[in-house]
């Protein structure tokens, strides 16, 4: 009993460090966003953590992700390093995109986080292919595919749902339902807000979760992930959470009171996860200073990294329009830059 | 050229997909009634029953879900070949092809390539109006990351599938709707996918055309040879990248131009070609340059005025003559 319940403990402080990572990350991201250090869009999660990191948790090396604009958590918790995160929100050539996407397009695919999707919804169609390629060469992977409450009024998500449960493709479709299309609430843009119902139309699986609660959000991923290897075809999680910051940077956040945010923010998934870990007795205050300290460690890395990488030359322009192979058969392989983590 | 060596555009096409098929087992073919139905044209007839439903898959009426899947499963090391019934349906997948297939390598700083072919019927002549009938290669012509390919021989219907599958980017396949009946020889099995061919030669004017105004030209040229005005006919063959070299080299011989575009004039593909020509081979020139483009309007359904809509043999030849006047 003593050795189930230390893994659980290191479970649980596994979780809290993936939250507590892009929290800090993306603070420091706000620092960085005012200096004018970042610029163009950039979307922050905080708030919506436990999401990412609890659906993650159920995600082998070998599954695929597909992700949106929001997406710093979700490369972050993949294995994309910070290094190379930060270095691309700087625009500079060691970034994981060389300085192509920014913050919505973090790609990197020996991670297989196949990115950072700016159009609602677009990333769902790659997602199902992707899946179809893995089905079709009989790799046993689950391609896991966020997208907002947003998505779900776009044609692709039906299509979609319906393409991959037609083909039982394995792909978990991870609903991030932080109840605002950017500045609408979702009650304005959806006739039926229970968003899972959606999916049960189609024939897909879906159960909603306390996008707040990492441990419940796990939980659901996990049981989805096990179907969905076992080959039950697609299965639909929607989380139920919040932003705590505006839509973007530019966002002066005019739709919603200061009352609801409050409320939500009492529900912090990161403070609620502390706190039972205190009640079990698996964290002390002197582990969570340790905790804060590695990951600031991690962060000043990443900034002194982003500060001091080269910007890609602009003679370099033009390339990856097209591959650069030597004739036209062939795939092209140029590679993800790689950089210290 | 005997009977029994020719074979239908229809046919070369099928040929092309098959041998892909067999060649390579990442290949492919998905699309709206590829499977049972045959290919809305009848392209595919046949092939469900020999290589199954894995293989060959019909799919729901979602263009944008199964062009984006074709994307992904190009990403995941497939190589599909993916059906769209017209261009005109196209625009439902526009954003997949331009946000993701055009738009991944580049955006992931060269990790992503997309090794997909789009193949898809287009233009007019067959009085199917406005909503089945336009040529919009043009406007996929505009967008970096694409090769865009019009066949408009059965050799070229035949040979350019598999080079463009062995492509590491997205490439998209014109087939003009008039011609999958067209007989001709098959050739070799393969053609090179990168440059303009030189259809016809003469000395008097060039005219440019490609995918279902080739044919139009060449009869153009012959109108104009019992004229005594010979004509050099360039086959574009691929609309992006342009092959400037072949076009320059015969407008360099001939000094007139006739650009021929079943799409319409203004922002169109003619218009690009154009003002390459004059761009590069101003001096060259001793006409203003002629275009023969559709009128700009959707196109009718009625014959007389779908023909009149569109660039005709007899509009060609005026052309030529006007430009070999001057």
């Amino acid at each position: 009993m003593a050795g189930k319940k230390s893994a659980r403990a290191e479970s649980h402080r596994d979780l809290l460090r993936q939250m507590l990572r892009i929290r800090r990350f993306e603070e420091r991201c706000v620092e960085l966003y005012s200096g004018e250090k970042i610029r163009g869009f950039m979307h922050l999660y905080i708030g919506e953590e436990a999401v990412a990191v609890g659906v993650s948790h159920a995600l082998t090396a070998d599954d695929v992700v597909v992700s949106t604009y929001r997406e710093h958590g979700h490369a972050l918790i993949r294995g994309v390093p910070a290094t190379t995160i930060m270095a691309e929100m700087y625009g500079k050539a060691t970034g994981c995109s060389r300085g192509r996407g920014g913050s919505m397009h973090l790609f990197d695919v020996a991670r297989r986080f196949y990115g950072g999707n700016a159009i609602v919804g677009g990333g769902l169609p790659l997602a199902v292919g992707l899946a179809l390629a893995d089905k079709m060469q009989d790799r046993n992977r689950v391609t896991v595919c966020f997208f907002g409450d947003g998505a779900v009024a776009e044609g692709e998500f039906h299509e979609c749902l319906n393409l991959a449960a037609l083909w039982r493709l394995p792909v978990l479709f991870a609903c991030e339902n932080n109840l605002y299309a950017m500045g609408t609430a979702l009650a304005r843009s959806h006739a039926q807000t229970d968003l899972a119902l959606r999916a049960a139309g189609y024939g897909v699986a879906a159960w909603p979760v306390d996008g707040m609660d990492v441990l419940a959000v796990a939980d659901a991923a996990a049981r989805a992930a096990e179907a969905i290897r076992a080959g039950a075809g697609p299965h639909l999680v929607e989380s139920r959470t919040y932003r705590f910051r505006a839509h973007s940077m530019y966002d002066p956040d005019r739709y919603r009171s200061k009352q609801e945010i409050e409320q939500w923010k009492k529900r912090d998934p990161i403070d609620a996860l502390v706190a039972s870990m205190k009640a079990e007795r698996e964290i002390t205050d002197d582990d969570l200073a340790v905790l804060e300290k590695e990951i600031s460690e991690e962060i000043d890395h990443a900034v002194a990294f982003a500060e001091q990488a080269p910007v890609e030359p602009v003679e370099d322009l033009s390339r990856f329009v097209y591959s650069e192979t030597s004739e036209t058969s062939g795939r092209a392989r140029v590679g993800p830059v790689e950089a210290a983590s | 050229m005997s009977a029994a060596n020719t074979i239908t555009y229809r046919e070369a096409m099928r040929e092309a997909i098959r041998e892909a098929l067999r060649r390579d087992d990442r290949v492919f073919l998905m699309g709206e009634d590829v499977g049972a139905y045959g290919g809305c044209f009848a392209v595919s007839l046949g092939l469900l029953e020999e290589f199954g439903p894995e293989r060959v898959r019909d799919t729901p009426l979602s263009e944008a879900a199964f062009v984006g899947a074709g994307i992904g499963a190009a990403l995941g090391g497939m190589r599909p070949i993916v059906e769209i019934m017209t261009v005109n349906f196209s625009l439902l997948a526009l954003d997949q092809i331009l946000n993701n297939a055009a738009t991944l390598l580049h955006m992931s700083g060269g990790q992503l390539n997309v090794p997909l072919v789009i193949r898809m019927t287009t233009g007019a002549g067959r009085q199917l109006a406005a909503q089945h009938s336009h040529s919009l290669e043009g406007w996929y012509a505009h967008i970096p990351g694409l090769r865009i390919l019009a066949p408009a021989t059965v050799e070229d219907a035949r040979g350019m599938l598999w080079p463009a599958l062995e492509d590491p980017d997205p490439v998209l396949i014109f087939e003009h709707g008039s011609l999958y009946g067209v007989s001709g020889q098959p050739g070799p099995g393969q053609v090179d996918i990168t440059s303009a061919a030189l259809r016809r030669s003469g000395k008097d004017v060039t005219l440019i055309a490609y995918g279902g105004t080739t044919g139009k030209a060449l009869a153009a040229a012959d109108v104009l040879s019992a004229e005594g005005t010979e004509a050099d006919v360039v086959d574009l063959r691929v609309l992006r990248p342009l092959d400037d070299a072949t076009i320059m080299e015969s407008v360099g011989r001939t000094h007139r131009a006739v650009i021929v575009d079943e799409g319409w004039r203004s922002g169109g593909l003619s218009a690009e070609i154009g003002i390459r020509i004059a761009e590069q081979a101003f001096y060259q020139l001793d006409a203003p340059i002629q275009r023969v483009c559709t009128a700009e309007v959707p196109i009718p359904y009625a014959r007389h005025l779908e023909e009149a809509a569109l660039p005709q043999v007899p509009s060609i030849v005026a052309a030529a003559r006007e430009a070999v006047a001057s």
